[in-house]
């Protein structure tokens, strides 16, 4: 602190931040995107280790035996589906209640904003069911959630069959001491999210869903079960809920060492471990793998039936059976084990869970980087801003030299006035407010005028406002001042600057991955404007145009690569998922972008029409 | 048909007494209670049949009631007709329940002659009467003690209604003498000793978690003391119930564990069950039907049902061997009664289950308003244990288990809400009756650290408000008292009624979380119902999370971050908003002086 309060210190420090300025923000910005990836090197990166104690020193001795009866089960269910054209929801009743369960149903329908063209479904009608193991040691406090969603088609017969036959052998232990809920769910996440709105009597979302009659106190933990084949060769472990938000590691954990034990072939994002991290190859490989992580915790959708549990404090992940036709085959008993060892010993848990991170990344499943480490890669990035925005405002207080904020300097009879900064302030929010609200309120309209259909008529109209809000502001200070003054526009920069840094540290706080995404293609591009860049590269640096480019970068890491019509019509989608994702679920990722983000691109696009 | 007989007789004393009492009728409320409390003295031995429909349900209570006493009385008239003696008593019920589960109720009993409540007089002198308990009761000046120890929740949807009702954990209330003048002193020291008596934690009983209901809770024995000033209630949700608990409830049985129905108390067969209940109940009660002495009674009870999945073999049987892996080889000596009861109402004609040996004797009662028939074993006789000199009591089930039951009266409990700010507590009580309409009186006690928003209160019944008859509310004090909520509301035939309040949950002193503090907090509710019969239903307790800092590493972490910010905010702040001045350097007095001289000549000034 002396060496900024003295002035003559003080004087020098800005001086020369100031004189190296652009170099120091060109080191900044390639020092994070270094930092970023060396985070996959596996001598950076921290190897998972159990720290709940409940879990880690207990010994579990699984017994599950009846794989092949769920297998027969498979088919029963399959077959009574088939009958029922949709969830046999008497059968499942029937079968719970011959298991010595206590079940319920609930019924709940939803009708989306818009049809929805990837699921083909608009009027959702649905049934949830599920049965409630009783405890013998706990009077109903606590309780674990298994759920299968009961896809249409014929997938995930497999998990439901499990789930029932899992259901049958716990049934006849004594050990448990909490509730275990078995729910198969109907229309997948809506399903789940009705589900979990009537078990918290809450309603956010605007379903109408039955009240449920059978409660088994706070939820610890769930385990959402996706299977589709008799035999797989490996299972997934999907850990990106709903806006970002990750269970804690310790449930990872337990799944990695279970399979460890099993002997079962574990992946997360679809990629196996290598154990080669000196070359090359299994550099890529981790770096694939944590870029995938970051893409999906970015996106802010939930990517399983777990991701929806997160909001209510559950700590839940999605496993999932891959059958990709290796040699290794593994059999429906001894996922049957895996599971019950899981939750065996999350029966054992005396607390919640809470003991490991909420907060990291995986290269893979066996090694970690935890928020201490990736944070600083953010904030190399973002101390660029912080720098531009002291640059600017050394140039600005310069003529003065009293120079003591922004705001005053603005209103200084040199400079422009107050309305010049705050008039296209007020536009840019305006249009974000019109992106928001607009593409599902006009739909009706737009089907009307023009021969698309409703979910197109959504995105397009989106696009729409998108495009229109970069034809709006950009001259409303000539009206006020007439011609544009350098002041005017390095102050708009100023206030937009640093409006910027406190959005992004914000997101990058609660998702990482998203303000980081944002941070690699926002910030350069607004470090460096002055009216004089050109508005092409501006707008290829666009929100709409990062995800653009990570629908690109998604499909090359998942080793499906697009062509460029086939990534445009991938985009199209993502857009209205993203906004069923936020009327449907809650998702705030498409409320993040519409009201702040773009908005406080708009601003810098401002500058580009200065003069 | 000698029970049949004894039966009919049974019943003509229930008649002829409440013919002899009218005026027993005033004291109906309490009556009620009684009944609720005590199941088989009442039931077991009476038959009710004729007289108890003809009369309406209240009278029908009413004399139940009266033959609770009036049963005791006859007792010890009949079998000890000389002075009043101590005497013993024991019994087990067993019931087979609709879900192919087993429900076995124990309970022994244990009058004691004398009464030393009264002025100077000084008790040297046990018989069966276990001391430490008449000690306990006569140092802290007791009126009635109930205290019951749950592991496990009552599945009133699987198993109806359970005989004796207790919430999860342990439960403790006690009625003082009304000469105590230290109430809250006495209370404190008697869950000490009964603390060390039970071992269980009932020493964590203290202020924070005591109530003094207005109106939930009446004295069962004699006496109509109603000064709930006298009353303290208290519950302990978290306590498990263990072996530890058992060995001194069993040592308290003048047989011990080692004959009569007692031997049956193995502890590993009794916790490998889905309920498991063991109480100790003492009052005061009639010695004679004049009331002229005193006696007191100690019941002790232990409640368990065993689950059909859990017990392994999957076949839909259960005998004494397979229940406790005992048999029965002779009744307690000191016993004048010993009976085990095989409830058969649902059976009359055999076609449910089967029973072996079967036995003649069949008995009647009314349980909580409903008949039951039983079959009656009894132990004091030779024939019951047959020639291989045992008992073995083998229920073979032929037909399917039924569904889910209906009961009459249910009521369940959540937390709605998430987030770690706000939340909302929901019961919801059920009444399946079809066209009757009960009043039900509900207490609610919740910690303090959950602060209750009294004003969002609502209860509705078939989507209207209902309005509470009676409201008591006592507020919390917070690390002093917990909040105390009585309500008596009419549930309307066939609805569901359902009470809300919002809450916010309190940040503790970081010394005040227990030692899982991420393990939740709990709360519980008793509902207690009221009807012409009297029930007491108990809801599930509620683990509420509370805001908990994160006891770890990374705890002391942000704590260090956050003092390193504020310490660098604060001198930053100070940096942003001072205005720097260059300071000229003050010139040395000399030169002052020779400036001071040039101005009053006029000369130009140094510089």
């Amino acid at each position: 602190m002396g060496l900024l309060s003295d002035p003559n210190r003080r004087k020098a420090l800005t001086g020369l931040l100031t004189r190296l300025n652009t170099p120091i923000c060109i080191v900044c910005y390639l020092a994070g995107i270094v930092w970023f990836m060396g985070l996959a090197f596996e001598p950076f990166t921290l190897r998972t280790y159990m720290s709940e104690n409940a879990m880690g020193s207990t010994m579990v001795e699984e017994r599950f035996s009846s794989g092949e009866r769920a297998l027969s089960l498979a088919k029963e269910f399959d077959a009574h589906k088939r009958k029922a054209g949709g969830m046999p929801v008497e059968w499942l009743v029937k079968a719970m209640q011959s298991r010595g369960l206590e079940v319920f149903t609930q019924s709940f329908s939803r009708k989306l904003p818009f049809p929805d063209e990837n699921k083909e479904r608009y009027m959702v009608r649905g049934t949830n069911v599920y049965g409630i193991l009783r405890a013998p040691r706990a009077p109903r406090t606590e309780a674990l959630v298994i759920t299968a969603p009961c896809s249409p088609g014929n997938t995930n017969n497999q998990a439901v069959a499990l789930l029932l036959a899992l259901a049958q052998y716990f049934r006849n232990q004594i050990y448990w001491a909490k509730d275990i809920i078995f729910l198969v769910n109907e229309h997948d996440l809506i399903g789940t999210q009705a589900w979990l709105e009537g078990y918290h009597h809450t309603n956010i979302t605007e379903y109408i869903s039955g009240s449920l009659r059978g409660r088994a106190g706070s939820i610890q933990a769930a385990l959402s079960l996706e299977l589709s084949s008799d035999v797989i060769t490996s299972l997934d472990l999907v850990l990106e809920g709903l806006n970002g938000q990750l269970p804690n590691l310790d449930l990872a954990n337990l799944f990695y060492a279970f399979c460890q034990k099993l002997g079962v072939l574990c992946t997360i994002q679809g990629k196996l471990q290598r154990n080669d991290w000196d070359t090359a190859e299994g550099y890529t490989h981790a770096a694939q793998t944590m870029m995938l992580m970051v893409l999906k915790q970015a996106c802010g959708r939930s990517w399983g039936d777990h991701g929806l549990f997160l909001r209510y404090h559950i700590e839940a992940a999605s496993v999932r059976g891959i059958n990709s036709f290796r040699h290794y085959k593994t059999d429906a008993t001894t996922i049957g084990r895996l599971l019950e060892g899981m939750v065996r010993k999350l029966n054992n848990l005396l607390e919640r869970l809470h003991q490991s991170y909420f907060f990291y990344l995986l290269p893979s499943l066996s090694r970690f980087v935890s928020i201490g480490y990736y944070m600083p890669a953010f904030g190399l990035l973002a101390v660029i801003l912080l720098l531009r925005a002291l640059d600017l405002w050394v140039h600005l207080g310069a003529p003065a030299l009293a120079a003591v904020d922004g705001v005053t300097e603005a209103e200084q009879p040199s400079s422009p006035g107050v309305l010049t900064v705050l008039t296209p302030v007020v536009i840019s929010h305006l249009t974000g407010v019109a992106l928001y609200l607009l593409p599902v309120h006009l739909q009706e309209m737009a089907v009307e005028h023009f021969p698309v259909s409703e979910t197109e008529a959504v995105v397009l109209t989106a696009i729409a406002i998108y495009t229109a809000g970069l034809a709006l502001p950009h001259n409303t200070q000539r009206l006020l001042s007439g011609e544009g003054t350098e002041q005017g526009w390095k102050v708009l920069k100023l206030t937009a600057l640093l409006y910027l840094a406190v959005l992004l540290g914000c997101t990058a706080l609660i998702n990482f991955s998203l303000g980081f995404i944002l941070a690699v293609t926002l910030v350069p591009i607004t470090a460096s404007i002055t009216p004089a860049l050109y508005a092409v590269v501006m707008v290829l640096l666009s929100p709409a145009f990062t995800i653009l480019y990570c629908v690109f970068i998604y499909q090359e890491l998942i080793e499906a690569p697009v062509s460029v019509s086939e990534g445009w019509m991938l985009f199209l989608s993502v857009i209205s998922q993203g906004i069923l994702d936020h009327a449907l679920y809650g998702s705030l990722v498409y409320p993040l972008l519409a009201l702040f983000i773009y908005p406080c691109w708009l601003m810098f696009w401002n500058i580009l029409f200065w003069n | 048909m000698a029970a049949h007989r004894c039966g009919l007789s049974l019943v003509c004393i229930l008649i002829f007494s409440s013919l002899a009492h009218p005026s027993s009728c005033d004291t109906l409320e309490k009556a009620n209670d009684n009944t609720a409390e005590k199941r088989s003295i009442s039931e077991v031995n009476t038959d009710g049949s004729v007289a108890g429909e003809a009369l309406n349900e209240r009278q029908w209570q009413s004399t139940d009631a009266e033959v609770d006493r009036s049963d005791s009385t006859t007792h010890s008239e009949a079998l000890t007709p000389a002075a009043a003696r101590d005497e013993f008593q024991e019994e087990l019920v067993i019931r087979p329940l609709h879900s192919g589960d087993i429900y076995a109720s124990f309970q022994f009993r244990t009058l004691w002659d004398t009464d030393f409540l009264q002025e100077g007089q000084k008790v040297s002198h046990y018989r069966l009467f276990p001391k430490s308990l008449g000690q306990v009761l006569s140092k802290f000046s007791v009126r009635e003690l109930h205290i019951s120890f749950t592991q496990g929740f009552w599945r009133t949807m699987q198993w109806g209604q359970p005989f004796i009702p207790s919430p999860p954990g342990a439960e403790l209330w006690v009625w003082f003498h009304d000469t105590v003048s230290d109430v809250d002193g006495n209370w404190k020291e008697l869950t000490n000793v009964l603390s060390g008596i039970f071992c269980a934690s009932l020493n964590f009983i203290d202020l924070t978690n005591t109530v003094q209901p207005s109106a939930s809770f009446k004295p069962l024995g004699l006496g109509n003391a109603t000064d709930h000033r006298f009353l303290r209630y208290a519950t302990l949700p978290r306590e498990i119930v263990c072996t530890e608990n058992l060995t001194p409830w069993k040592k308290l049985l003048p047989c011990g564990s080692k004959a009569g129905l007692a031997v049956l108390m193995k502890s590993e067969k009794l916790f490998h069950s889905s309920f498991h209940s063991q109480a100790v109940h003492i009052r005061p009660i009639c010695q004679d039907e004049q009331c002229s002495s005193k006696a007191w009674e100690l019941r002790q009870t232990l409640n368990v049902v065993f689950d059909l999945h859990t017990s392994g073999q999957g076949k839909k049987e259960w005998s004494l061997f397979k229940m406790f892996s005992r048999t029965l080889t002779e009744a307690c000596p000191l016993a004048s009664s010993s009976k085990v009861y095989v409830d058969i109402t649902d059976n009359p004609e055999g076609e449910l289950f089967e029973l072996s040996p079967a036995t003649p004797l069949l008995g009647q009662a009314v349980v909580l308003g409903d008949r039951r028939t039983y079959s009656v074993y009894d132990l004091s006789r030779a024939e019951t244990f047959g020639q291989l000199r045992s008992f073995n009591l083998l229920l073979r089930w032929k037909g399917d288990s039924g569904d889910m039951l209906r009961p009459l009266l249910h009521a369940e409990r959540y937390v709605a809400g998430f987030g770690l700010q706000t939340g909302e507590i929901h019961t919801v009580i059920y009444n399946n009756h079809p066209y009757r309409a009960f009043p039900v009186l509900l207490m609610d006690s919740v910690p303090w650290y959950l602060q209750l928003y009294i004003h969002t209160l609502t209860v509705t019944s078939k989507s209207r408000d209902n309005k509470p008859s009676y409201i008591h509310y006592q507020p919390a004090k917070d690390r002093h008292r917990p909040h105390l909520l009585e309500m008596l509301i009419q549930l309307p035939p066939h609805s569901m009624t359902e009470v809300t309040v919002q809450f916010e949950r309190a940040l503790l002193k970081w010394t005040e979380y227990t030692p899982d503090p991420n393990h939740d907090l709990t709360s519980i509710v008793p509902v207690k119902e009221e009807s012409s019969y009297f029930v007491r239903v108990y809801t599930e307790p509620l683990l509420v999370n509370l805001p908990t800092p994160d006891f770890s590493m990374p705890y002391n972490v942000i704590c260090l971050t956050c003092t390193v910010v504020a310490v660098g905010y604060g001198s930053f702040y100070n940096l942003l908003t001072r205005t720097f001045q260059v300071d000229e350097p003050s010139p040395p007095l000399s030169k002052r002086l020779a400036n001071l001289i040039r101005r009053m000549r006029g000369v130009p000034l140094l510089t």
